[in-house]
């Protein structure tokens, strides 16, 4: 048998190094698409609540129907379900494009949750202020709802990026390329102990570096 | 010019203004009055129709706000300015952001709007804290920012939600300054909603009584103040206090408008009536017109009636004072016998 030595600690740069790049790469590929289509959905469905500026029962009932159900299953069902989808886009199932589609969809979701519920956060009467002084629609939800939510969005950023990054380790299982996917082929498969710490440590120190400058960034928005 | 009429709004199960009819003339302030949840915000909000009417109708300006597009509606609303009950400023934008969002909106040019931004924090005496956020301000500096974003489209109507509610006498006399200064120089038509009757003595030239969704007593403060069977006039005049009352005196509560009556009343009843001891007095300028409220004292033989009549005759309304009750009432206002 061969002892379970691991890759060497001088070769481990480079391997891990490109794989923080793929996942880095596939998580801002990802949140464009969240924060482009999630946003607009959580605004949509808050404004058609009862609460929000054009309530209107039938489209937010929908809509929200369709927000649940992106969160409703485990990311890993989710991932396999959607593999005739992302074979038929990309002609492929594996590789960091296998991954994009599965994470988008539960992203999408996430964000359109957490974008509600940011712009919640913003009282009625602030609404009524711009109401009251004739502004348009668009004016008040740009100048005013998304305004005063902007701490609470990047505050949501941050939690959904946190996310991705899970989900791209999750993906990795299934041949997504990324820290995931090393720390799955070499850490649990061939027993490399030293990349499976190695992935570890780096994945530590990714989600403390995102969610602590999320914070940041957020109290300095906060007035 | 507001012009309310049949005015009614109900939610749910609940009548929260049943049938309001109210008028507000061009350059008028005129006074809501009335305890919590009376519906005073409620009417102010179907004023700028951030609340549909259930019934009735509003018309400001002379057009029917209800019945407007929404194109129209936006438009029309620019010519309501509102100060909203807790200021509500946008805790992300400065003091001179939150005054310059409704001219951004409305599209103003630049130039122009950092002048009227200006204009605008120097009437509320604010220019100097312009580049504060509202985390940054007083509740009464608040306040005035909200006050400076009301009038920042150039209203000719403005609806004051509590506007000095919270504050200290000295920023709420300052207020209630700046909010006379908007009718007197710009001819702003002012709808002041308050539970502080100061606000009312200081500034309004009408006042309604809110209760239960209904207006259960109006008119204008100077009559208003006058009448003798009223709680708004009450509640709008308290008795000054009484020191302890010599022995062997019969108590009358005076009130009188000075527009109406000689300033040399006191010596006149007294030529009549007697002995006339005054007891505590207060007279203080009500809607443009300086009143008074006294407790005399006087022989306790003398008839009720007779003495209500002297002071009728004079313009004064007469009540006499009973052990914390009120016996015979008489007075320009009319009679009453409780
Ligand atoms: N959106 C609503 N739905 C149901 N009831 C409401 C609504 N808004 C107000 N009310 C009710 O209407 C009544 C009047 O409310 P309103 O805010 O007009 O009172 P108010 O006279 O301004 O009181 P306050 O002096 O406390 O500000 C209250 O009983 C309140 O519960
Ligand atoms: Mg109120």
């Amino acid at each position: 048998m061969i002892p379970l030595l691991g890759t060497a600690w001088h070769d481990v740069p480079g391997l891990l190094g490109p794989a923080v790049w793929e996942t880095a790469r596939t998580v801002l590929i990802v949140m464009s698409v969240v924060v482009l289509v999630g946003g607009p959905l959580g605004l949509l469905i808050f404004n058609t609540s009862p609460l929000g500026l054009t309530p209107n029962r039938a489209v937010h009932v929908s809509i929200s129907w369709i927000a649940n159900l992106g969160r409703s299953l485990p990311f890993l069902v989710l991932m396999a379900a959607i593999i005739p989808v992302t074979r038929w886009v990309f002609h492929t199932t594996i590789g960091f494009k296998a991954a994009i589609i599965p994470m988008s969809v539960a992203g999408v979701a996430f964000f359109a949750r957490l974008t509600e519920n940011a712009v919640r956060e913003v009282p009625r009467d602030l609404l009524d202020v711009g109401v009251a002084s004739g502004s348009s629609r668009w004016q008040i939800i740009s100048g005013i709802q998304l305004r005063e939510a902007l701490p609470g969005l990047v505050a949501g950023v941050t939690l959904n990026v946190i996310a991705m990054i899970e989900y791209s380790a999750i993906a990795g299982a299934i041949g997504s390329g990324g820290v995931g996917y090393l720390a799955v082929n070499y850490g649990y498969r061939r027993f490399d102990n030293n990349i499976m710490l190695a992935c570890i440590v780096v994945l530590i120190a990714l989600v403390q570096l995102i969610q602590f400058s999320g914070d940041r960034v957020v109290r300095a928005l906060t007035r | 010019m507001i012009e309310i009429s049949g005015l009614t709004k109900v939610y749910g199960q609940t009548t929260v203004l049943d049938g309001i009819d109210f008028t507000v003339a061009d350059g008028e302030i005129a006074a809501v009055v009335g305890p919590s949840g009376a519906g005073k915000s409620t009417l102010a909000r179907c004023i700028n129709l951030l609340e549909r009417p259930t019934a009735g109708s509003v018309v400001v300006g002379g057009r029917d706000l209800a019945a407007l597009s929404g194109r129209e509606l936006r438009r029309a609303r620019r010519e309501i300015g509102t100060v909203f009950q807790s200021a509500n400023l946008l805790r992300r934008l400065t003091a001179a952001q939150n005054v310059a969002l409704p001219m951004r909106h409305r599209g103003l040019e630049d130039a122009e709007v950092r002048r009227r931004v200006g204009d605008l924090l120097e009437r509320v005496d604010m220019l100097h804290r312009a580049n504060h956020f509202p985390s940054q301000l007083s509740g009464g500096q608040r306040q005035r920012i909200g006050i400076a974003r009301g009038l920042a489209l150039r209203p000719s109507v403005l609806l004051a939600d509590e506007a000095t509610s919270g504050l200290d006498p000295e920023s709420t006399r300052s207020i209630l300054g700046l909010l006379t200064g908007l009718r007197d120089e710009l001819g702003v038509t002012l709808l002041v909603i308050t539970h502080e009757m100061d606000v009312v003595r200081g500034i309004a030239d009408q006042v309604a009584q809110l209760d239960h969704g209904r207006i259960v007593e109006h008119g204008s403060v100077v009559d208003v103040v006058r009448r003798s069977d009223s709680p708004l006039s009450r509640a709008l005049l308290p008795m000054p206090p009484t020191p302890r009352a010599p022995e062997g005196l019969a108590l009358w509560t005076l009130r009188y408008a000075a527009d109406v009556v000689s300033p040399f009343w006191l010596s006149r009843a007294s030529a009549q009536l007697g002995d006339l001891a005054l007891l505590s007095a207060l007279t203080e300028e009500v809607g443009g017109s300086s009143v008074g409220r006294l407790t005399v004292g006087l022989d306790p033989n003398q008839d009720a009636h007779r003495v209500a009549s002297v002071f009728e005759a004079l313009g004064i309304t007469a009540e006499r004072q009973i052990m914390g009750g009120i016996g015979v009432v008489a007075g320009a206002a009319g009679e009453t016998a409780a």
